[in-house]
């Protein structure tokens, strides 16, 4: 049986570390057209350290899912660099090793199996590529099935359109486990399931993690979700962080303009408090031409004359918490940032 | 632990044992029209490959005293040729011909175009212009006009038709190929086999070709009936086959002038034509809609 | 007071290579001016239920039973002629996919003064005025501009706000919304919430609402009808089934939210999966999966026990609330 790979750095160095990672994609223009950039993912810095479950949240068009797909390599990043437990990748990390340490679990259960091979085959498939006897693959699937919940006897010899989504997802979950990986990449990967089967898929994730002492980078754009699960969030928007921070601060006290109207923007559960007001107007901007300075201004509340020329940096305000506003740059010229730090917002909920 | 064990539907057991192409079978043994087609198409095929076998009289020995009988005359019960032939012997010998340059072009262009298709579809980019475009340029030419030019070009003779269908046939086939395997190479399991550290070879091989050769396959069963007719087509121009030899399109173009004499007798090669290309159009119909399990 | 929508033990059924019994006596009742949030997770039948009030569905596999009334009158007598009379004036409805409900080769004005036409038979002249007054009243910006942008061209919110103005060009007196805001981001989500929720309280119309997110259903429904397999589960005000749910999957749909859940702590889930719905059901359809349940769940259908206040939950043990049921399992050792 493959071995999870060791540690290496020990437990304070990050287990992914991620700088300038950019991602432009070219649209429309064709032969005579005028050539166009989508700025999917824009320059953007983090670390996800060990044992931890990082999540990432924003709208659609943010970059969230284009992130995942960078850092596995699907996709090749137009620049940036990615450091695995204080490896580089590319000079001292090949991509087939990082792949094995690194796995991914995608939001469309059934797009993500392959309808002609059984929940074995699939299962047992990148096993099988990384030199596993036949024998022992198929050993291992079926054990894996076992930890995800799924009856091996009942479930091997299935195919996925015999199974129901959350069946499909359990699946696809083993399927990233059967290489040993320490960290997870799940893109969405419980959005598409019925509330009560989410529930359960999140519960099985949770003992997963601890069993097998993985790492997550959590994606989704359920908020609700993403602090239940989260230990520290990311916050995207067209193509950038925006914020980043431990989650139970960020809920209590979000730094960004719109990390605090995103959290304004989800629904009570409490009959007596409805929302009145929405905290923005209109719908983010399209991300082939994202406004200039800060790509906020435009829907930002406090926007200033500054913001429409200035970028803000991402600078870190508390510890653990960094934040992308001129607002929280000294000096920047916007005239909230009078040097103190403790800017607040108050959050309608 | 909360665990999804939901009670299984009974289709979902009778299902489970069965592989993907096994219930695929099992839908289209319920399908009366493509049993009928299937049917049919199996005895002619029977017929053609038994032929000599079968007790027929000589479909080359005519007789000038009983040219252009008419049906159920005794002894030929499709009655004779302009030439005194047995009409019912030359239509099942000429089966042998027509249907194996009707079907053998396709076969080879689905080998071939295939092979193109999936290269250019799985590897995008530069290769995929390469082949695309170059395929495109076949594409300038109507099928027919293609087809007389090449044979025309090779030379009568059976050979140089098959290999002239064959090349009219890649490139629809390639490209259909291509455009299946661009929509499941983006689908997300193409990419978890990528992140699983799978080779290029290993992914079109287990994920790739199993989920593309079906809806390619379905598409080539439906160009064998163009094949049966643009092979007749080059028979009756004298491109293809050559009198004396039986075959239908052949046949067609010797029987033209008994048009005014017996018109049902003339028809009967065509008869043959419209049977099997019907048989493999509406086959390949009732083959996509089985093989499309999800619903 | 009489009700706007009426539907008693409405069954549907489809047929074809496989049989779905997707809706298995459904009774709902809508007041003038009432919202009521049909909430239940995919294959529940709350689709197909709305889709049936307005007689959407491909008539030769469908099979209906049992009655609805909208405005009084019989839906599932009704011709053709009178049917298409019947949508978009009386009855309109806005889905999740906006591309679905909108043409794409017609600018948004020339489609909602089409429909006023053809409703109100007013001329093309005082159709394109009316658009213009909807644009403005979804508060579509630039709206004299936008009467002649073609859907393709709007983002997905503002095609969202264009479907809503296309519903509601014709006042009708019943908007059924189908998720329609499933597929917007939160902070459009909520833009398009409180929309909809200030247009029916000025148009006072009548709103069944259709979500599988509490959350959605918290925001803008009165009353809310919970479904499970074809069937209402529980049937309430919006503060009853959220404060004080009856229903033993009303409970656990509750539970398992994460809202309130600690983190790293496990969820409560309701175990299980939602039954095959290729027989009809003959019994609980709840009971495989509820802790609560004993013998006789197995064997007879739940009855609908009526809690006063136009409530109702369909299981026998209706009259107990949440805590009092766990309490009850204590004696019994597990």
């Amino acid at each position: 049986m493959l071995e999870s790979t060791k540690d290496m750095g020990g437990p304070r160095q990050s287990l992914l570390s991620i700088k300038g990672l950019r991602k432009h994609f070219p649209v429309g223009g064709g032969l005579f057209g005028k050539k166009q950039v989508v700025r999917a993912v824009d320059d953007i810095d983090f670390e996800v350290a060990k044992g931890e479950t990082l999540g990432i949240v924003g709208e659609s068009g943010c970059g969230k899912s284009t992130t995942a797909r960078l850092l596995m390599h699907l996709i090749a990043p137009d620049a940036g660099t990615i450091v695995y437990d204080g490896e580089p990748v590319g000079p001292s990390l090949s991509l087939r090793e990082l792949r094995r340490r690194m796995q991914m679990v995608f939001q469309d259960s059934y797009a993500s199996l392959n309808p002609r091979l059984t929940i074995e085959d699939s299962i047992a498939f990148g096993p099988r590529v990384h030199g596993e006897p036949n024998q022992d693959a198929r050993a291992l699937a079926r054990d894996l099935l076992n930890r995800v919940g799924l009856k091996p006897e009942t479930f091997a010899n299935r195919y996925p359109h015999e199974l129901s989504g959350g069946q499909r997802q359990r699946v696809n979950i083993a399927r990233a486990l059967a290489l040993r990986p320490r960290i997870v990449l799940l893109d969405e990967a419980v959005s598409a399931l019925d509330k009560s089967v989410e529930a359960q898929v999140l519960n099985l994730l949770i003992d997963l993690k601890r069993d097998f002492g993985l790492t997550y980078v959590f994606i989704s754009h359920d908020l609700n979700v993403v602090r239940y699960i989260s230990d520290r969030v990311l916050v995207m928007y067209l193509g950038e962080v925006v914020e980043i921070g431990p989650v139970d601060e960020m809920w209590a006290n979000p730094r960004h303009p719109y990390t605090a109207a995103l959290l304004a923007s989800m629904p009570t559960l409490d009959p007596d408090a409805r929302t009145q007001e929405a905290p923005l107007a209109g719908d983010p901007p399209n991300p082939i031409d994202p406004p200039a300075g800060c790509r906020f201004h435009t829907r930002c509340p406090f926007a200033e004359e500054i913001c429409a020329s200035t970028r803000p940096r991402l600078s870190t305000v508390d510890t653990a918490h960094a934040v992308s506003c001129l607002m929280y740059e000294p000096g920047s010229g916007h005239s909230r940032a009078t040097g103190t730090r403790a800017l607040q917002f108050e959050v309608v909920s | 632990m909360a665990i999804a064990t939901e009670p299984l539907t009974e289709i979902a057991v009778a299902e489970k044992r069965r592989g993907y192409w096994g219930t695929v079978g099992k839908r289209l043994t319920r399908d009366p029209v493509s049993m009928i087609c299937a049917g049919m198409l199996g005895l002619i095929f029977l017929a053609a490959i038994f032929a000599p076998y079968l007790g027929l009289p000589d479909p080359y020995q005519g007789s000038m005293i009983r040219r252009l009988q008419p049906f159920g005359t005794a002894g030929h019960p499709l009655g004779t040729d302009e030439l005194g032939r047995d009409m019912l012997s030359r239509l099942i010998h000429g089966g042998r011909l027509s249907l194996l340059i009707g079907i053998l072009p396709v076969f080879n262009a689905f080998i071939i175009g295939t092979l193109l298709g999936v290269i250019a579809g799985y590897n995008g980019g530069w290769a995929n212009s390469a082949i695309m475009r170059t395929i495109d340029v076949f594409y300038a030419f109507p099928s027919v006009l293609l087809a007389i030019a090449i044979s025309g070009a090779l030379g009568a003779g059976i050979l140089n038709s098959i290999v002239s269908l064959t090349i009219v046939f890649i490139p629809p086939i390639a490209r259909v190929a291509e455009s299946v395997t661009t929509s499941v190479r983006n689908l997300d399991f193409v990419d978890a086999a990528r992140a699983s550290g799978a080779g290029a070879m290993t992914i079109m091989r287990v994920h790739v070709m199993g989920n593309v050769l079906g809806p390619i396959f379905v598409y080539a069963t439906s160009l064998i009936s163009v094949s049966m007719i643009l092979a007749a087509g080059l028979s009756f121009l004298g491109l293809g086959t050559r009198p004396p030899q039986p075959e239908w399109g052949l046949m067609l173009n010797t029987l033209r002038t008994a048009i005014y004499v017996n018109p049902w007798l003339a028809a009967l090669p065509g008869v043959m034509i419209f049977a099997v290309s019907i048989g493999f159009n509406l086959l390949s119909d009732g083959l996509r809609s089985a093989m499309d399990i999800r619903n | 007071m009489k009700p706007v929508v009426s539907v008693r033990d409405l069954t549907v059924s489809f047929h074809g290579e496989r049989t779905v019994h997707a809706v298995n006596g459904v009774s709902l009742e809508v007041r003038q001016g009432e919202v009521l949030g049909l909430l239940g997770e995919s294959g529940s039948g709350k689709s197909v239920t709305m889709r049936a009030l307005m007689r959407l569905l491909p008539r030769k596999r469908t099979r209906i039973a049992g009655s609805i009334e909208v405005d009084g009158r019989d839906v599932l007598a009704m011709k053709d002629d009178e049917l298409s009379a019947m949508r978009g004036k009386v009855v309109s409805m806005i889905f999740q996919e906006p591309a679905l409900a909108l043409d794409p080769v017609y600018t948004i004005g020339a489609q909602i003064a089409e429909s006023v036409v053809r409703h109100e038979g007013k001329s093309m002249a005082e159709g394109r005025e009316r658009a213009l007054e909807m644009l403005e009243r979804v508060r579509i910006p630039s709206p004299k501009r936008r009467l002649d942008a073609y859907p393709h061209e709007m983002s997905g919110g503002m095609r969202q706000r264009a479907m809503i103005a296309l519903a509601l060009a014709c006042k009708p007196k019943i908007l059924l919304a189908d998720e329609p805001t499933t597929a917007l981001d939160a902070t459009v989500q909520i833009q398009i919430l409180l929309l909809l929720r200030e247009l029916q309280a000025e148009m006072g119309m009548s709103v069944i609402f259709v979500t599988h997110d509490l959350g959605v259903a918290v925001e803008i429904c009165d009353r809310v009808s919970v479904m499970y397999a074809g069937k209402v589960a529980e049937t309430g005000t919006l503060a009853n089934l959220v404060r004080d749910p009856r229903h033993p999957y009303a409970q656990g749909l509750l539970s398992s939210t994460v809202l309130g859940a600690r983190r790293g702590e496990r969820l409560t889930t309701i175990p299980g999966a939602p039954p095959s719905l290729s027989q009809p059901p003959q019994a609980c359809s709840f009971e495989p999966r509820c802790r609560f349940a004993v013998a006789s769940c197995a064997i007879q259908r739940p009855p609908e026990v009526d809690l006063g206040e136009r409530r109702m939950a369909r299981c026998i043990f209706a009259e107990k609330t949440a805590s009092e049921k766990i309490a009850s399992l204590q004696p019994t050792p597990a």
